[in-house]
């Protein structure tokens, strides 16, 4: 057996022994009479990009809202699992929940003005995670913030500036860097490119790709831009009136859909 | 100092007794729990809201015809406020009303705690215009009430690190944010920052009135306040270069005041029954004694070194 074998092999081991980081079993969320989504299943493994596409109302957004802990499905069982120790989203007390959602996964909000605090300093906004889960070394705070500014590829002296006065491409970025300073496991991004021009979507998606592959994160990308779901994830859910209708590995769905609905939504892409 | 006699138009302390039973419920609750903001049925007061409604309800719930009153406005005893509140109470009450801190059993107080220490069985009645320390940070109040709930206070420190950023140290020099039991945030009112180390373990009861926005708070006795800070940016009390300009003061807030239009400027104990007390010790600063020497006032006291 040869060396690459053993990497492969092990790797393999690795997977298998691995725990699913999310659950997601017949999750529903009716608005009253209305669908918002409805018995949704899947399995989210760690450091794996999932992508669910659909057209505006399919339930996407409803879907992730729930999945992050933001909004009860009316029924179903979402399972969070960290350290090896299920959790059931919804069973455990609010504070915690709240205290996981600081710190074990985050939310990039398709406008980052949701997801930011538009009157406190760029620094301010990174350092408020850190605070959160205690810090109160500011030289060290300061360091974090200065570092995460870097990575996001914004210049470190804007670091006092506040992000109204930052364009959109970097207010998102700004955004980006908040969620990921205290390395969560998990991510929920919800159009995370949506109303930034191409070449700055181009270098957002690049960022992305670069750091959710670095810091090992689980994500789950909600959008409606076939082109980033291509680019960035592992895995594909495409939802039509709240269902999944089809699911696969990224390229196999996006060249090869079976579904009536992923046909069209495939053909529907004008070629650049 | 002054003996009034009561106006029996009125119900002993101006409130009428179901609404002082009340407030003395939401007291003892706000005192069970250091540094908890407790709601109550704020009343009408013949004050206008934010002229300290909050902190006259609590003394009109506590006050009774053995006690003594004190009210102070930034410190001063003199002033429009605190002359009016005094008054108010001599008539609905009957009270004595005093200008010197140790003479009184109840200070109502905006904005300062008076320089003489306080003492058991004294008890300091704070008016507060906004209760809410996370106010700033966050303006829902069904989030600030989980954040405090669930001591939720990492968006507190954002303040504090705003501050650090833009000037290099903490530049909140009032209202600023403490720790009270370490379990509650709580906003000490907009008393000067100079002022936080004495809410630490202080002998008094120190109870807070929310008029306008209906709240109650309190620090029982000998209670451990923290004010908020960085491990490398400690949390530092404001300092004078010059002693107070008529009493020699360097141990007290003082009040900057201009004088002419000429840059003319001197530095006075905010605390006017403190800086008195000290000029009958015989305590001079240097604008008494540049007076005197001036020949504009006559020098019946001995002056101590």
């Amino acid at each position: 057996m040869n060396a690459i074998e053993d990497l492969y092999i092990e790797d393999l081991h690795a997977r298998d022994d691995s725990a699913p980081i999310l659950t997601a079993s017949d999750v529903t969320r009716l608005y009253g009479e209305r669908v918002g989504c409805r018995e949704v299943n899947f399995s989210l493994w760690p450091g794996e990009v999932l992508g669910i596409v659909g057209e505006s109302g399919s339930g996407k957004s409803t879907l992730l809202r729930c999945l992050a802990g933001q909004d009860r499905p009316t029924s179903g069982v979402i399972t969070l699992n960290f350290d090896g120790a299920p959790l059931n989203l919804f069973d455990i007390p609010e504070p915690r929940r709240r205290q996981l959602m600081r710190t074990k996964w985050g939310i990039v909000h398709q406008n980052p003005r949701d997801g930011l605090r538009m009157d406190v300093s760029a620094g301010g906004n990174i350092g408020e995670r850190l605070m959160d889960r205690g810090d109160r070394h500011y030289g060290k705070i300061r360091t974090a913030a200065l570092d995460w500014l870097s990575r996001v590829e914004i210049e470190t002296n804007r670091v006092d500036d506040y992000p109204r006065h930052f364009s959109g491409g970097m207010q998102q970025r700004l955004q980006l860097a908040r969620v990921l300073v205290p390395e969560p496991k998990l991510v929920f991004m919800d159009e995370p490119t949506g109303g930034l021009d191409v070449s700055v979507q181009a270098r957002l998606l690049d960022l992305l790709r670069v750091l959710v592959r670095d810091l090992g994160i689980a994500a789950i990308i909600v959008t409606h831009d076939l082109a980033v779901a291509r680019l960035l994830t592992d895995r594909l859910m495409v939802m039509k009136d709240g269902m999944v209708v089809e699911h696969g590995l990224t390229d196999q769905v996006l060249d090869d859909p079976h579904h009536a609905y992923t046909q069209l939504l495939t053909s529907a892409v004008l070629a650049a | 100092m002054s003996q009034q006699t009561i106006d029996t138009d009125y119900n002993f302390g101006y409130l009428d007794e179901q609404t002082k039973r009340m407030i003395r419920r939401a007291l003892l609750k706000a005192v069970a729990i250091p540094g908890y903001q407790v709601p109550f049925g704020s009343r009408e007061m013949p004050l206008a809201r934010g002229w300290g409604t909050g902190g006259i309800q609590i003394t009109a719930a506590l006050i009774g015809p053995h006690d003594t009153l004190k009210v102070i406005d930034q410190g001063a005893d003199d002033t429009t406020n605190a002359v009016s509140i005094r008054r108010f109470f001599a008539r609905v009450a009957g009270v004595k009303t005093t200008e010197t801190t140790t003479e009184a059993s109840i200070i109502q107080t905006r904005h300062r705690i008076p320089e003489q220490p306080l003492n058991e069985g004294q008890i300091l009645v704070y008016q507060v215009p906004q209760p809410e320390p996370l106010r700033k940070i966050e303006s829902s109040e069904v989030e600030t009430r989980k954040m405090h709930a669930w001591s939720e206070y990492g968006a507190m420190h954002v303040r504090l690190y705003e501050d650090i950023a833009r000037y290099g140290r903490v530049a909140t020099s009032y209202s600023y944010p403490v720790m009270v039991n370490n379990r509650y945030v709580m906003s000490p009112t907009p008393i000067p920052k100079f002022d936080n180390p004495k809410m630490d373990q202080l002998p008094a009861l120190q109870l807070f009135g929310a008029g306008r926005e209906k709240r109650i708070y309190a620090i029982p006795p000998f209670t451990k306040v923290k004010s908020l800070d960085f491990d490398d940016y400690p949390f530092e009390i404001q300092k004078w270069k010059e002693p107070c300009a008529l009493c020699g003061a360097r141990d007290s807030y003082l009040d900057e005041v201009i004088t002419d239009d000429r840059g003319g400027r001197m530095f006075v104990c905010s605390d006017s029954s403190y800086c008195e007390t000290r000029r009958d010790e015989g305590h001079v600063g240097p604008q008494m004694n540049w007076a005197k020497d001036q020949a504009f006032i006559n020098d019946n006291s001995e002056e101590t070194p």
